[in-house]
Order: structure tokens, then sequence, then C-alpha cells
């Protein structure tokens, strides 16, 4: 074996990726020879429900989702932390339980401020 | 020659090649699968009969639906950015299917088995966000780009219900990988212990997926279909695979963390042991197959939520439920050792 930086277990995962997107392009491609073309005006408008588009669909959007990804990044960090405290909680015990209680005390807390500041909210 | 081709083959499996191909074909080959199941249980679920015409009772519905899609026309909208409204099919379809590599079908049976798999499936998921975004995007359609930013803001939010309802199964089994866990269930499933994660993580599922009652994307009365209004043909498809393909990541997913994986029901019991002689793979697909199945059960039972409703679910009902469950399987398992 040559010596590599990925771990072996992982070989497969790339060898998969390789073989989906060879799939998922291949098969674009395989339709491309088989599928008819015939492009006119009309047909390459936005749909919108039979209206012509009178504008650039990529204007302002309700700022709510800015806001929610906001605290998804927040908050997923804080979900991660939790993930190598809960493969070895067993093993530390009381300490460990101590340590997370903590740890959870202060994302309520901040989590109590968003719902508070109505981040939560969506009307 | 025979000899030459038993060598081959081991090489192959040795190198998960094989598996992979198994794999994949057999995700493919359910997605038509599924979706006639769904026209057919939904049809009887109301009373009627489902598809009949193609094959015996409309089985080959779903095939003969993709050999149509595969010869229609593909539009390209005028407004449309070309090389991401390209990508974004490839994009969505290739993480859901590769998501699989670590799910362990039984105890011989998985792709790969690494040291956080639990971490790779929540990752791999994620990124299949990034197709529906530029799909929404690259579209330059309204009711595509509304669909899109209402999907994403769906998918995660409820994506941190999932993580943490996840946690709880983590800190019994002690590792992330997904054979460990199901290893780790051998005396007994984590569910009754988890129910409340289960809830969780199961109603979170359905949001994840798009389906129904959370499949606002979707919503057909008002954005016609979402970030896929502007995609004909097999790019059209590849969306459709995709979101089959991740419903059925999910229910693998459940499966493994609560459900006991390849492990038979009613390990405690001596009068039960008979079911230890059937295969685990068996177990892992009914099981799949049944959560698969209620699916489609609470597509045709519930109503439609309210995009405010479904925030409000997720962000103030999941994941305070989460966060309680994790507390308490933390002082549970402090006393009990």
């Amino acid at each position: 074996m040559p010596e590599t930086t990925i771990p072996a277990n992982y070989l497969p995962i790339i060898i998969f990726l390789v073989i989906a997107f060879l799939f998922g392009t291949f098969t674009l491609f395989f339709g491309y020879l088989l599928r008819p073309s015939s492009p006119n005006t009309d047909k390459l408008a936005a749909y919108e429900c039979g209206n012509p588009p009178f504008m650039d669909s990529r204007s302002k959007v309700f700022v709510r989702y800015y806001l929610v990804a906001v605290m998804f990044v927040l908050f997923d960090l804080e979900v991660v932390f939790l993930y190598p405290w809960a493969v070895v909680y067993r093993k530390l015990g009381l300490f460990a339980l101590g340590e997370m209680l903590l740890f959870i005390l202060i994302l309520l807390f901040g989590y109590a401020y968003a719902w508070r500041k109505g981040a939560l909210e969506w009307d | 020659m025979g000899e030459q081709l038993m060598v081959l083959v081991k090489l192959l499996w040795q190198y998960s090649v094989l598996q992979i191909v198994i794999v994949m074909s057999f995700t493919l080959m359910m997605v038509p699968l599924l979706t006639w199941a769904e026209r057919k249980v939904i049809g009887h679920m109301q009373v009627r009969m489902g598809p009949m015409r193609v094959g015996f009772h409309g089985i080959l519905q779903g095939i003969a639906d993709g050999i149509k899609l595969l010869l229609k026309e593909n539009i390209i909208p005028a407004g449309a950015d070309r090389p991401i409204f390209i990508l974004a099919p490839i994009l969505s379809l290739v993480p859901a299917l590769i998501a699989f590599s670590v799910i362990p079908f039984d105890s011989w049976f998985y792709i790969t088995d690494i040291n956080i798999a639990v971490l790779y499936v929540l990752a791999i998921a994620s990124v299949g966000t990034y197709g529906i975004i530029l799909a929404g995007w690259a579209s330059n359609s309204s009711y595509a780009l509304l669909g899109a930013l209402r999907s994403a803001a769906q998918v995660i939010s409820y994506e941190l219900a999932i993580g943490m309802a996840l946690v709880g199964p983590l800190m019994m089994a002690g590792t992330l990988s997904l054979v460990g866990i199901t290893k780790a269930q051998a005396q007994g499933w984590f569910l009754p212990y988890q129910i409340v994660g289960f809830v969780v993580y199961y109603i979170a599922m359905l949001a994840e997926t798009n389906r129904a009652p959370f499949d606002l994307p979707e919503a057909e009365t008002e954005l016609v279909a979402g970030f896929h209004v502007e995609y004909s043909g097999m790019r059209f498809a590849f969306f459709f695979i995709a979101e089959y393909a991740n419903m059925m990541v999910v229910t693998a997913m459940a499966t493994v963390m609560f459900l006991g994986g390849w492990n038979p029901p009613f390990q405690g019991f001596e009068a039960a042991h008979f079911l230890q002689k059937i295969p685990g793979i068996f177990w892992f697909f009914g099981k799949m197959f049944f959560l698969l199945f209620t699916f489609l059960w609470v597509r045709a039972t519930f109503p439609r939520f309210r995009y405010d409703q479904l925030m409000k679910l997720g962000w103030k009902v999941l994941i305070p439920l989460a966060l309680a469950n994790i507390v308490m399987t933390g002082v549970i398992l402090a006393i009990r050792g």
C-alpha cells in the first residue's frame, strides 16, 4: 500500500463519489443524444403562470431567511460540540455530566435571548 | 476462467466496488418502485385503484415515467445561469447516493465503516441543500427562488433537531460508527430509552426530506412546484430521484440509530431467539420499508402545515424537546453508570 494521507476506510467513499458523478453526467449525456430540442422564445421564458415575467426574480428577499441562516450556524456549531462529548460520555462519568449541563445552560441562555428578541417568530 | 472471475469478484469486494454497484443499483431501482408504491398506497387509502395500466397492477409505472423523462426535451430558460442550472441536479443527486456509503445493511454488508459515520451522513445531507438553493437561484424564476429559500430555511432548521435527536443514541452507544452503534444494540434496541429522541427525529426527518405534511417548498397550489419549476426531462428526474434516495437515507439512519439496524426485535426474550435465525438484512429492510410506508401513511393523513407553523414547530418545540432528551439521557446514564 502506498503512503496516503486519507485512511483506507475513506477510499470507498471517494470511489462511490466518482461512480455517482459519472452516473449523473452519463445519464444526462445519454438523454442529450435521445431527446428532441426545438427551443423558441415562449418556451424559454420563465414560468409565471402565463404572465410574461416583468422583472428579474433575483431581487430582495424576506430578511427572516437571513436570520434563520445565522441562527442555524450558531446552533449547529453547538451541536457539533455535543458530538465528541456524547461519544466519550460513558467513560467520563459525572464530570462530563456537569460540564455538559453548564454548556447546555449557556446554550439555553442564548436560545432564550433569541426567543425573547423575537428571532424565532415568523410573521 | 471461473477461477479468474472469482479472484476479480473478490478484489472488487475487497475494494468495496461491488458493494457500491449493488447499493447504487438497488437505490436507483427502488426509486421507481417507491413512486409506484406511493401512488398505489395513497390511491387505496383514498378508495381508488392508483396506477393499473403498465404491468401487473401498474408496477412498471415508475419505469415508464423514467423512460418518458429521459426522452423529454430539456428546457433551459433564457434568463437562467446555464452552468449552475446544469450542475444543480447533479449536486442534488450525488450526495443523496453517496450518503449510503456508511449505512450498514447487515453485519457483513456495508460499503465502508468509518469512525465518524454519523457526522458524515449529516454533512453529506447538508451538501444536498446546495443543489436546491442553486437550482432556485439559477432558474431566475420567482417561484423557483421562493421555493428554494423556503426549502433551505426548512431543511437547516430541522437539521438542528435531527442533529440533537441523534445525540441520545450516541451517548448510549459511545461511538459515531454506524456499525458500532448497531452492535451496541445487540442486547436491545435504543428505541424504548430514546422514545423522545425518536419522535423528534421522525418529525424532523419528514421535514428534512420536504415530505408531507411539511412539503411547503413544493406547495403546488401556491408555488407550482417550488425550486424545480423550471426543470424538465432528466434534470427534473434527478431532483425526484434525490428526494426518494434521501427518504431512504433518513429511514435507514432511523433504523440504525433507534431500531437496532440488522438486530431482530425482542432480543431479551428466550422465546424470541428463533428470530435470530432470520438474516439481519431482512430485519434491516423490514424496518426501513415500514418507516417508508409510514411516510406515505402520514402524507395521506395530515394536511399541510403553514410556513410560520412549520418554523415554530422546528425552533420552539423540537429543539427544546431534543435538548431535554439529551439532559435526561445524561442524567439517567450517570445514575445507572
